[in-house]
């Protein structure tokens, strides 16, 4: 069979037709959206700003670890083991066993410090969940799908601040009160700090940052060089915990 | 021919225990017929026709469920052009008051167990157990 010069080109330009439309038919397929495509305001970057002196000033209070995990039902097991926390307090030397001296000023050593998630702008829990159960928002909270979580445990292992919880037992009977508007978590799940997202969406404060006090925690947003936090960043001098780690916390502490 | 009788008396116990299952739902009250629902008495319309929720509601909720979690979206206009928050305590639950009688009757009837109850708290059995 021969085939002509014309005939050639005419069958090679109609097929290069058909792949294109071909391809344009592909994209014009709707695509499964990116499980960390989240669609909170472009330019924002929630962030904590915490100063344990303004929280040592209140004493023992425990307010904000009372209502965070009282509007998020975290359940109230005492044994360390099984304990499940959202917001805690750990000794200023554990918070920051990477601090460049062995001087800490007098009035923060040995004191209690709030820690919680951090939520980090390069996350370790989220690299290495199998599930995609954990991931980093736009807005740059870690945020969790418990319906996801299959309970592997590895998000605990990569996280260098523990601040993971894993429910080892089915922990509504632990629950010291049940908020109705929150899911409880089941058996087998690895839950944390989620920083309110909940709350966030319908425009209400931070169950813990409300419930202070003392003004010791101030919730807002990186992005806006205007906010509440950047000014403090501005004025004050402030650390995060294990930057050496270069998981970049989005969680400050004036010291 | 001698054996016709001990093969009649088998083939009877054969046939009482093959049918088994029918008498023991006779005896247990067991029918066909679709558990009767309580419908909310204060709505009209779901968040979809009546048709869907029944055949979907469960892709219905999955959607919801993946929206809110995952894309952090969470009103929901239903076909009639009114709005609802993606919520399965706050919005279903706050219509079909009555778990018990709406959800968990025809799940029982289907012999299905979802686990979303695992977690979801339904707000009226902690109205009534107390906090």
């Amino acid at each position: 069979m021969s085939i002509s010069r014309r005939g050639f080109l005419g069958a090679a330009a109609g097929l290069s037709a058909l792949a294109l439309a071909g391809r344009s038919a592909l994209e014009t397929q709707p695509r499964e959206p990116e499980p960390g495509g989240g669609t909170p305001a472009a330019g924002t970057r929630w962030a904590l700003v915490i100063d344990p002196r303004k929280c040592l000033e209140a004493g023992d209070c425990t307010k904000c670890v009372d209502v965070c995990h009282t509007v998020h039902n975290v359940p109230a097991i005492a044994e360390p083991a099984h304990s499940v926390k959202w917001i805690w307090k750990e000794p200023f030397e554990r918070t920051f066993p990477s601090l460049q001296t062995d001087y800490p000023p007098d009035d923060l050593r040995d004191k209690p410090v709030m820690v919680l998630c951090n939520h980090c702008d390069n996350p370790p829990c989220v690299r290495v969940c199998p599930t995609q159960a954990t991931w980093r928002r736009d807005d740059g909270i870690v945020m969790m799908d418990w319906h996801r979580c299959i309970g592997c445990r590895y998000c605990m292992a990569a996280c260098p601040y523990g601040s993971r919880s894993f429910n080892w037992k089915d922990p509504r009977p632990s629950l010291v009160q049940t908020t109705p508007d929150f899911p409880t978590r089941s058996k087998g799940v690895v839950e944390k700090c989620t920083l309110c997202e909940e709350r966030l969406a319908k425009g209400q404060p931070l169950a813990c940052v409300a419930a202070c006090p003392a003004k010791a925690l101030v919730f807002g947003n990186l992005a806006d060089p205007a906010s509440e936090v950047r000014s403090l960043l501005r004025s004050r001098f402030t650390i995060r915990r294990k930057p050496e780690l270069g998981t970049r916390p989005a969680i400050y502490y004036i010291v | 021919m001698r054996d016709r009788a001990v093969i009649i008396v088998a083939l009877a116990c054969f046939l009482v225990v093959l049918s088994t299952p029918v008498w023991y739902a006779r005896a247990a009250g067991v029918t066909a017929k679709a558990p009767e629902l309580k419908r909310p008495a204060t709505e009209k319309a779901c968040v979809m026709p009546v048709a869907y929720m029944r055949a979907s509601h469960m892709d219905l909720l999955m959607t919801w469920r993946d929206d809110v979690v995952r894309r952090n979206a969470r009103t929901w206009v239903s076909p009639d052009g009114k709005t609802f928050t993606k919520s399965l305590t706050g919005t279903c639950l706050r219509c079909h008051a009555n778990k018990a009688e709406f959800c968990d009757r025809c799940h029982a009837y289907s012999n299905v167990t979802p686990y979303c109850w695992d977690c979801h708290v339904d707000p009226a059995l902690i109205q009534r157990s107390g906090p």
